[in-house]
């Protein structure tokens, strides 16, 4: 579901079509990819709900468990990480919402407004692109250092009297968020790019023609027209920095009042070793995404697009 | 200037134009009932569902409202894109060549339909169309336009009957053309020497009077005669000539006459009997009633005819050679 999601899900005629054409030719493709998925997906998930009904090894050691149907796993890591949960979700809506006010704008001007320029466009996209160039843990230590209560960002708001003398930056939610807007604009912005960039100006011509104003025109065909690309964005910026430890880690823009789900799961693997309740927060993460997701994309309605 | 007021300045989106797309550009992610809604809501105009629905009926694609455009012929888009204009009642209805992308059956057909539709809503139409004999069948007042010009602009009749200048002649149908010089004038006809013969042209029907001028005919009133006709004052005639083609055509035969010092003359002979045909080597002499030629001040340029292609391609070749005369002239 979510996988096809991100291809913008296509119409039930051609997949009918696609059916009709199954050849022995279209199995031999799909091989590969298959035998891969079944290896590195399907095996690994299955472990992953065996480890997450597993118990302690009476007696046993740190970290040694058997496999049992314990549900209660589940039940505990919900009243334990709750807080956790939550906040994933709540920064990670905060960063999509943010990186398509920030995106959208910039897809729009690289896709629209600089199509009579095909250089300018070409430079604007590198540019869009370049911070992939560099390594994203680079990125987030460089931002750490940015924000630092000693940086220059810091000391101007001090300076300037806009936050209090003792206030800082890093360890916060605002860095947190920002932290996540900033490595996902990319991801919001390239899918946007793509639909506006394929926009035939003639509705946007034709819906002038037709009394609407620029603000009208924009409201009621060109975001319509993009819809796709803002629900791939969407997924491709919601999804994974829902299960973001990167940024808010203590290491980088977070602290242990910022934790989210990436960080209790790494901890519970790496650091108490608890791997059942690590397994079941991953479980209840993916799950609860998935949810999300099916309904987000139903809700959009992109089937009928295109 | 529309109904005393100047739009210049005035925005695309606050005229009250409308117009039919060559390409429709009807809006995909809306049914076709918001499509022809989707100017009266913007004017927030009472009952538009109402009115976008009568607009459809219009059309008589009422059955369809509910629909995406994908889901419809050309043909069907077409009525949409033109249902989605008309409904505003726009002071100026402009359709830009909204029939190219049909077959020529279809085209025929929306044809008269756009011109029923017009006799009943009574709006003015502005139709742009590359295609002439479209513009004679649904025009009550054509315009010829020329290099971004209006060549001449009247009634199609008027038009073909008596062009005023040689592009329009060549333009819409065909025309037969001598350039001469005027000898002689009556209160009633100019004559003009062409090739050692006097062809008599109505001075009515004359742009200029004196002079070099051009005497046309169109090839459908022009008529073969075997042997030379008989002198008489209220025909031109001109031979002998020797038939280089003749084919034919169903409702005509289309001869080409080559007669020295006229050059290549195309005549239409109505196949109204079975008589006796010209064939191709056959000597014949034409002759046409005077009434019925015009007389022009131009000639068309010689190499004129593919002057008009306005593929990006031939533009640049154009402008190339303009350039580069321009700097052999310096």
């Amino acid at each position: 579901m979510a996988f096809g999601a991100f291809g913008g899900a296509a119409p039930a005629a051609d997949q009918q079509q696609v059916a009709q054409r199954k050849s022995p030719i279209a199995l031999w493709l799909l091989l590969p990819g298959l035998l891969y998925l079944i290896l590195f997906f399907v095996t690994p998930l299955f472990s992953l709900v065996i480890t997450s009904f597993q118990e302690p090894v009476p007696g046993g050691f740190l970290g040694e468990y058997q496999n049992a149907f314990n549900p209660s796993n589940y039940v505990e890591v919900v009243g334990t990480y709750l807080p956790h949960i939550l906040r994933s979700f709540v920064y990670a809506s905060m960063a999509t919402v943010f990186a398509l006010l920030l995106g959208y704008p910039v897809a729009y001007v690289i896709g629209v407004k600089l199509r009579p320029y095909p250089l300018v466009q070409a430079l604007a996209l590198v540019i869009l692109i370049a911070p992939f160039f560099i390594s994203f843990l680079l990125r987030t230590i460089a931002w750490k250092q940015i924000f630092a209560d000693e940086g220059v960002v810091v000391g101007l708001l001090k300076s300037m009297q806009i936050i209090p003398a003792d206030a800082y930056l890093t360890g916060t939610p605002f860095s947190v968020v920002f932290g996540l807007t900033y490595m996902f604009l990319p991801f919001m912005a390239l899918p946007i790019y793509t639909t506006l960039e394929k926009l035939d100006l003639r509705y946007v011509e034709a819906g002038s023609d037709l009394y609407a104003s620029p603000f009208t025109v924009f409201r009621t065909v060109t975001f319509p027209l993009s819809l796709p690309g803002v629900v791939s964005g969407t997924l491709l910026t919601f999804i994974p920095a829902t299960g973001d430890y990167i940024n808010a880690s203590r290491d980088f823009l977070g602290s242990t009042d910022t934790a989210m789900m990436g960080n209790v799961i790494e901890a519970n693997f790496l650091v108490l070793q608890n791997f059942p309740a690590a397994a079941a927060l991953s479980l209840i993460l993916m799950m609860s995404i998935l949810v999300l997701v099916s309904a987000y994309v139903k809700r959009s309605g992109t089937d009928d697009l295109l | 200037m529309i109904g005393g007021k100047d739009l210049t300045d005035t925005k695309a989106y606050q005229r009250p134009v409308n117009t039919v797309f060559q390409s429709y550009a009807l809006f995909p992610h809306m049914s076709v009932l918001d499509n022809v809604m989707f100017g009266l809501r913007r004017r927030k105009i009472a009952d538009a569902g109402q009115k976008a629905k009568e607009a459809l009926d219009l059309v008589e694609l009422g059955h369809v409202a509910n629909r995406k455009p994908a889901q419809l012929s050309g043909g069907q888009q077409q009525r949409v894109a033109l249902a989605r204009a008309l409904v505003n009642r726009p002071a100026l209805l402009l359709l830009d060549e909204p029939l190219g992308a049909l077959d020529l059956k279809l085209r025929r057909q929306m044809q008269l339909e756009i011109k029923d539709i017009q006799s009943e809503v009574g709006l003015t139409f502005l139709h742009v169309t590359h295609d002439q004999e479209e513009a004679m069948t649904m025009a009550d007042t054509v315009a010829v336009m020329n290099q971004g010009k209006i060549e001449q602009m009247g009634p199609p009749e008027e038009l073909y009957e008596s062009p005023k200048t040689a592009f329009v002649a060549t333009f819409l149908g065909q025309s037969n053309l001598f350039g001469g010089e005027v000898v002689s004038s009556t209160k009633d006809v100019i004559s003009v020497a062409v090739a050692g013969k006097e062809l008599r042209v109505p001075v009515d029907r004359a742009v200029a009077h004196r002079g070099k001028v051009t005497v046309g005919v169109r090839p459908e009133k022009v008529s073969l005669h075997q042997a030379e006709p008989a002198t008489d004052s209220s025909r031109g005639v001109i031979g002998p000539g020797r038939v280089l083609d003749a084919s034919f055509t169903g409702v005509s035969t289309q001869y080409l006459v080559d007669v020295p010092g006229f050059g290549e003359v195309t005549v239409f002979a109505q196949n109204t009997s079975h008589g006796e045909h010209a064939v191709e080597g056959d000597e014949v002499f034409l002759s046409w009633s005077v009434e019925h030629a015009f007389g022009l001040a131009d000639m068309p340029p010689a190499e004129d005819r593919f002057l008009n292609d306005t593929s990006t391609g031939a533009m640049a070749v154009q402008e190339r050679e303009k350039i580069e005369q321009e700097l052999e002239g310096a």
